[in-house]
């Protein structure tokens, strides 16, 4: 059987500075056309793994193929068929729109039959066509951000890697900002996220966590929803949910209390045995008011903080 | 005059502030109850770090003016300073000197009295979780300590109110959640705290919000309030093939809007039927039976991309 193409594979991947080991034997596969999350606190070795995968850092141990390619030892072969974005988004706010792009293309070396319709297509993406000839710091975060994206693929590559795409931008830039990535993810292109925004999390298919230098979870984010954790939350809806959290935190049977928006989430271990009902009788014990509490579905967020947590 | 309602932490009328040709805040005019956890949201440059220096009193606004505690921020600085703690984006320790050391030396500048500074370190350093780590220098901590010890350094003057600008921005969940912890009690101690945030779910947690967009206020109340002005529920529908799910739900009659979020698609239902019958018949006739559909709460992200794309695509219709 042929396997799956997949942009990305990675087999034991390892590098170490001085005596500090910043990516573990790490094993990442990503089929073509994926948006694929790589979320880690800050310093848990993300940006080295985009940086052996860029070909831009020697691994110590290990194998990586980008595009089918050995990118350790043939970096040149895959650096023209990638592109990167960073939250930074690294634009010249001095140059035009136009500049920009064109820059780009002269970095990644567009042939010039090539640029003027590669020009057009990213113009048009980032809605920014009649805005060619405006200086790029006039412009909103959101179309700064579109421009970067656009100057990031002029050259259309097949792999994409974008290091926490979204942040700082308000949400509605941002949702028009994944509608293109989603697209672009339609069209065949790859997409690898480094995040330690949740929000961005839950926009990719598929998740790896990686924490000290080794990935610790990895599934769909429904996936990891319903299978990694092995906690249950209850949502409990009280008048002041301040003074409930101080009741129950470190109550018998609760692991963890914390205030989610306007409500109070409580996380028990998965046997204890701690229903709903438990929990109200305990408040209205302790003379609040009619508390309401139902079981809920763990968040992205939950997963990430429960297996920290255990790692840790 | 004194009034009977609830006394203002902050008032503000008209404040504005400009760089060179470039406007930063316009005309904005807030109020801020005392003992509320203020939400100020919005995206990079929309004009929070400026509001929040001018409240500050380290930046004075172009127009307008604005009270805290009933005092002047343009007039009456020395009667401000010594109520409010400022928290800045930037790490503004002294990498070298130790956590304590730190707390020790802005606690001097403010004039807090030696035995205050001693107990208040002490109780700052066991609450916020850094005991241990008294005698490290500052430079050595992880991001999220980081953030707790710069809040601590706030609050060893004892300041009614507190102007965080983005204090968690940057820090992973884990510490975001503690930080939150530690807002929650400062809010029990009675005191004010004005947070700026990029991010949506924090809004939540706040007792009033108001957003942020180009210098201007767009929306303002409390969460509750806030979430009323959106019409309908939110539906989550998980499939095999999302897109696909999404491209069958956005046509319908009843659905406002259909995105993809991961592997998620999330629908906002304005119809009268129920939204999960509705969209379950849908799938089932556009082959996806398979689909999981299930009712969501209405988050504020959800809010607020609704009611911006309303107000433009309403200036849309009146503009020529």
């Amino acid at each position: 059987m042929a396997e799956p193409e997949f942009a990305i594979k990675v087999t034991g991947l390892t590098k170490t500075f001085g005596d500090f080991t910043a990516v573990d034997g790490i094993d990442i596969a990503v089929p073509r056309g994926q948006i694929f999350g790589f979320l880690g606190p800050n310093g848990s070795g993300k940006t080295t793994t985009i940086r052996m995968l860029t070909g831009t850092l020697r691994p110590q141990g290990g194998q990586a193929e980008v595009l089918g390619t050995d990118v350790v030892h043939h970096a040149d072969q895959v650096q023209q068929r990638i592109g990167y974005m960073s939250q930074k988004f690294a634009l010249f706010e001095d140059m035009t729109v136009d500049e920009n792009l064109r820059f780009y293309a002269g970095i990644y070396q567009v042939p010039a039959e090539e640029f003027a319709q590669r020009r057009e297509y990213v113009l048009r993406m980032a809605d920014l066509v009649g805005r060619e000839d405006e200086l790029t710091r006039n412009l909103s975060v959101g179309w700064r951000q579109r421009l970067a994206l656009g100057a990031a693929t002029i050259h259309e590559p097949e792999l994409l890697f974008l290091d926490e795409p979204t942040s700082g931008v308000d949400p509605v830039a941002r949702r028009q900002f994944w509608d293109l990535l989603y697209e672009l993810a339609g069209r065949g292109v790859t997409l690898f996220v480094t995040t330690h925004y949740m929000d961005e999390a839950a926009h990719c298919n598929q998740l790896a966590f990686i924490y000290r230098g080794r990935i610790i979870a990895e599934g769909s984010p429904s996936q990891l929803r319903h299978s990694q954790l092995d906690q249950r939350i209850f949502d409990i809806a009280v008048t002041d949910a301040d003074a409930a959290l101080d009741q129950l935190s470190g109550t018998s049977g609760i692991d963890d209390a914390y205030l989610s928006g306007a409500s109070l989430h409580v996380v028990t271990p998965r046997e204890e045995s701690l229903t709903a009902d438990d929990l109200r009788r305990r408040l209205i014990a302790a003379g609040f008011a009619a508390p309401t509490v139902r079981e809920v579905d763990p968040t992205i967020e939950d997963v990430f903080v429960n297996l920290v947590t255990r790692h840790r | 005059m004194p009034t009977n309602t609830r006394p203002l932490a902050v008032s503000a009328q008209g404040l504005s502030k400009s760089f060179s040709d470039t406007a930063a805040v316009s005309g904005v005019d807030l109020e801020i109850g005392t003992g509320a956890v203020f939400g100020l949201l919005g995206p990079d440059g929309a004009g929070k770090s400026t509001l929040i220096r001018m409240l500050a009193t380290v930046l004075p606004p172009d127009v307008g003016t604005a009270l805290v505690f009933g005092k002047s921020i343009t007039d009456q600085r020395d009667e401000i300073t010594g109520r409010i703690g400022y928290m800045s984006q930037k790490f503004s320790m002294y990498p070298d000197l130790s956590v304590s050391e730190n707390l020790e030396f802005f606690a001097t500048v403010r004039g807090v009295s030696r035995a205050d500074r001693k107990e208040r370190s002490q109780r700052l350093l066991t609450s916020m979780g850094l005991a241990e780590f008294a005698e490290r220098q500052a430079q050595f901590l992880s991001g999220g300590m980081k953030q707790k010890l710069m809040l601590a350094t706030t609050l060893m003057h004892d300041p009614d109110l507190l102007l965080l600008d983005e204090p968690t921005t940057g820090v992973d969940p884990v510490s975001r959640r503690e930080f939150w912890r530690i807002l929650a009690g400062l809010h029990q101690e009675g005191r004010t705290v004005l947070v700026a945030t990029p991010y949506m779910d924090e809004a939540e947690r706040c007792t009033d919000i108001a957003f942020l967009d180009n210098g201007r206020i767009t929306q303002s109340g409390t969460p509750t309030q806030i979430k009323a002005q959106v019409p309908g529920r939110l539906v989550e529908v998980i499939s095999a093939e999302p897109r696909r799910a999404a491209a069958i739900l956005a046509p319908l009659p009843g659905v406002v809007s259909a995105h993809l979020l991961g592997d998620v698609v999330r629908v906002l239902w304005t119809g009268d039927s129920d939204p999960e019958a509705a969209l379950r018949a849908a799938l089932q006739r556009g082959g996806l039976a398979e689909a999981e559909v299930a009712e969501a709460g209405i988050d504020m992200e959800t809010v607020f991309a609704y009611l911006a794309e309303k107000s433009s695509a309403a200036s849309e219709l009146v503009s020529p």
